[in-house]
């Protein structure tokens, strides 16, 4: 317990110290919701109904954005090796990981949604509606992302490979993301299901993201 | 304690680097692998660091404790530091003393014995080649493992620093340890030369 | 780093520690004038009193566009003659522009509200505005991920500039986008000609933030040229071996 939680203050402290890792996410996700309405047009009405959806490309994009560096930087500095030798399963070690990273580039885009939703002339309630969704989505988000890192490092390419890779894999969250926003704010549906299933999704990859990932790894050691 | 690596085979991308090796080290012996570049020194010691699997023979520790592998009660210094460039001195040797496991001594003695106690709060990123493989050494004095596995471990370190190594690795065999190290020059201790690649 | 790089900052520090105590004096008395007379102003006769918060608006946003200018003159300092302090003054312009530009938003869309009925309008000129503070975050990014200042001021100049040649051609963009979209704006200022009693206070309001900029760019520059000379002792320090004395 004391080896994750070393692990995780370490991982949060370089992603909050270096060039402001974490921010760049969040900066990443306001651009890209700021320039939605010059794609599709400043009509509020148009944008206050597409505002879920665009908050959650959005927010998926850039949660893709951050994972690049998930391990390559512990890969290329040898402490990839380290945690690979050390008395902490991977497997676990990955977990902490990925957690560390939701902490660091997750959170902070959950906490900037009411401020893009208010540029997306969302009223309070659908703000928090897609705030709720993604506090619940984005760890899945990252979970899944993380096994694409993971064969990302294992094959010497990041970028564009890990962007091909997460994408499809990440269509269910996406799906149940959107309709669990939309179904809070214009109804008829009910929003707890697609809401569970959200939730469920996350469990779902805190269990097989670090499994799959701490295979890969190890697989791609040399 | 005693390492033993039996008919141990390597291959690597398709290509066999090397075969049927045989060596033994008990506690207190080093073992010293030379060998040309390219030989396969440094995939024998991450073979036996369990970075890499061999593609044959088995490499086995007895007399260890029972429940930790082989890996578990190694200590690895390879050509790459480990350090983050962002975190303190302090930092990166006490994340390494916490994460990694085993019995630990004090991070601060162990900054002193490699002469980087002055520089324990200053970020890793301002020391030079042979500072940042004194803090790697630092790790290795922080937390107890048997077994060392030294890659080039005097690389970039001057003339009193590689002095200094040698005489922590004498304590460590002293206490009982078992040193194995893919080197060029000479350790500077009593080891068993283990040759790899010159065979074929 | 030589002692002739240093004797420019050092003259630097010594007259911004004379200069600075009047100028944070100069700054809140003009201030406090400026803040009592646009209390004092009367209610717009369509806007009511929400007009006042042009006399912060209007200041900020004109300072969101200076500092970019300032940071532009700094730019050509770095690239061009190499002056050790442009980099220094680029980089601590960044956030206190950001700041302003954050600020001319927040009261924008406070303006807005009551006119539009929202807090967002995407309005070309609150846009274009909206587009300045990405570029001023884009630009602390930067700032930020490069370890190394002078490798960074290289960087972050070559970008001003080409953000300063960039800003009008958005701007013209984003009003043909806007006019394409909507017809014209709700928001006036209160018609084109200012009324005496809502002019004086407003240049004074401009006068006292621009003076603000002024202050806190000096006590940025101050704060970033001791920051860098710590880094120094810092890396001197830790390849001498022991602790200078």
């Amino acid at each position: 317990m004391t080896a994750l939680l070393a692990l995780i203050r370490r991982d949060i402290r370089i992603a909050l110290r270096v060039g402001g890792g974490a921010l760049i996410g969040v900066l990443f996700f306001l651009t890209v919701v700021v320039l939605m309405p010059f794609a599709m047009g400043p009509d509020l009405a148009l944008l206050a109904r597409l505002g879920p959806a665009i908050l959650w490309l959005g927010a998926l994009l850039a949660s893709l954005l951050t994972l690049d560096r998930l391990f390559t930087a512990d890969h290329d500095d040898g402490a990839l090796d380290l945690i690979t030798m050390s008395r902490t399963p991977l497997e676990l070690s990955c977990a902490a990981k990925a957690l560390a990273h939701w902490l660091a580039a997750g959170l902070p885009l959950v906490i900037a949604t009411p401020i893009l939703g208010l540029l997306l002339n969302l009223d309070a309630g659908a703000t928090a509606a897609v705030a709720l969704t993604l506090l619940a989505g984005t760890p899945a988000l990252t979970f899944t992302g993380m096994i694409g890192a993971a064969l990302a490092v294992t094959l010497h390419r990041g970028g564009l490979l890990l962007a091909v890779l997460v994408l499809p894999l990440s269509i269910p969250v996406l799906i149940f993301g959107v309709a669990a926003s939309e179904a809070a704010i214009a109804g008829p549906s009910s929003f707890g299901a697609p809401f569970s299933i959200l939730c469920a999704l996350s469990l779902f990859g805190l269990v097989v993201g670090p499994l799959a990932a701490a295979a890969s790894l190890r697989q791609g050691l040399d | 304690m005693r390492l033993s690596g039996r008919e141990v085979g390597c291959v690597r991308g398709g290509r066999k680097v090397f075969s049927g090796l045989n060596f033994e080290a008990a506690s207190g012996e080093a073992l010293a692998v030379v060998g040309p570049n390219g030989s396969g020194k440094t995939s024998l010691l991450r073979l036996i660091a369990g970075l890499l699997v061999p593609a044959r023979g088995s490499i086995t520790l007895e007399g260890g404790e029972a429940e930790l592998t082989l890996a578990e009660q190694s200590h690895y210094l390879g050509h790459r530091d480990a350090l983050k460039p962002a975190l303190s001195v302090s930092e990166n040797l006490n994340f390494w003393r916490d994460f990694l496991g085993g019995e630990r001594s004090d991070p601060a003695e162990s900054l002193a014995t490699v002469e980087l106690d002055h520089a324990s709060h200053l970020p890793a990123a301002f020391l030079s080649a042979g500072q940042r493989r004194r803090l790697s050494i630092a790790r290795l004095l922080t937390l107890r493992r048997p077994l060392w596995l030294l890659d080039e471990p005097t690389n970039a370190l001057d003339t009193a620093g590689q002095r200094m190594f040698v005489g922590l690795m004498g304590d460590h065999l002293s206490r009982g340890g078992l040193i194995v190290a893919a080197t060029h020059m000479p350790l500077g201790i009593a080891a068993r030369t283990l040759r790899v690649g010159d065979a074929s | 780093m030589t002692l002739i790089d240093l004797a420019n900052p050092t003259r630097f520090l010594a007259l911004t520690a004379r200069a600075l105590p009047w100028l944070v004096a100069t700054t809140a008395i003009l201030l406090a004038i400026g803040l009592y007379q646009s209390a004092m102003a009367p209610d717009d006769y369509q806007q009511g009193a929400t007009v006042k918060i042009m006399f912060i608006h209007v200041p900020n946003a004109w300072l969101s566009m200076f500092v970019w200018a300032v940071m532009s003159l700094a730019a050509l300092g770095t690239l061009v003659w190499r002056h050790p302090l442009a980099d220094v003054a680029a980089k601590a312009a960044a956030p206190i522009g950001a700041a302003f530009t954050f600020l001319a938003l927040v009261t924008g869309s406070l303006w807005g509200r009551p006119m539009w009925g929202t807090y967002w309008e995407w309005d070309a000129r609150l846009t274009s505005v909206l587009i300045l503070f990405l570029m001023y975050l884009g630009l602390i990014a930067l700032w930020r991920a490069v370890e190394d200042p002078s490798r960074a001021a290289r960087a972050a100049a070559v970008l001003t500039l080409v953000g300063a040649l960039n800003l009008p051609i958005i701007k013209f963009s984003v009003d043909w986008w806007n006019t394409l979209h909507q017809p014209a704006s709700v928001m006036r200022m209160g018609g084109p000609t200012l009324d005496r009693a809502f002019l004086i206070p407003l240049l004074v309001m401009a006068l006292a933030f621009s003076l603000l900029f002024i202050t806190l760019h000096l006590a940025a520059m101050r704060n970033e040229i001791l920051r860098r000379r710590v880094r120094a002792m810092q890396m001197i320090q830790a390849q001498a071996g022991k602790p200078q004395a």
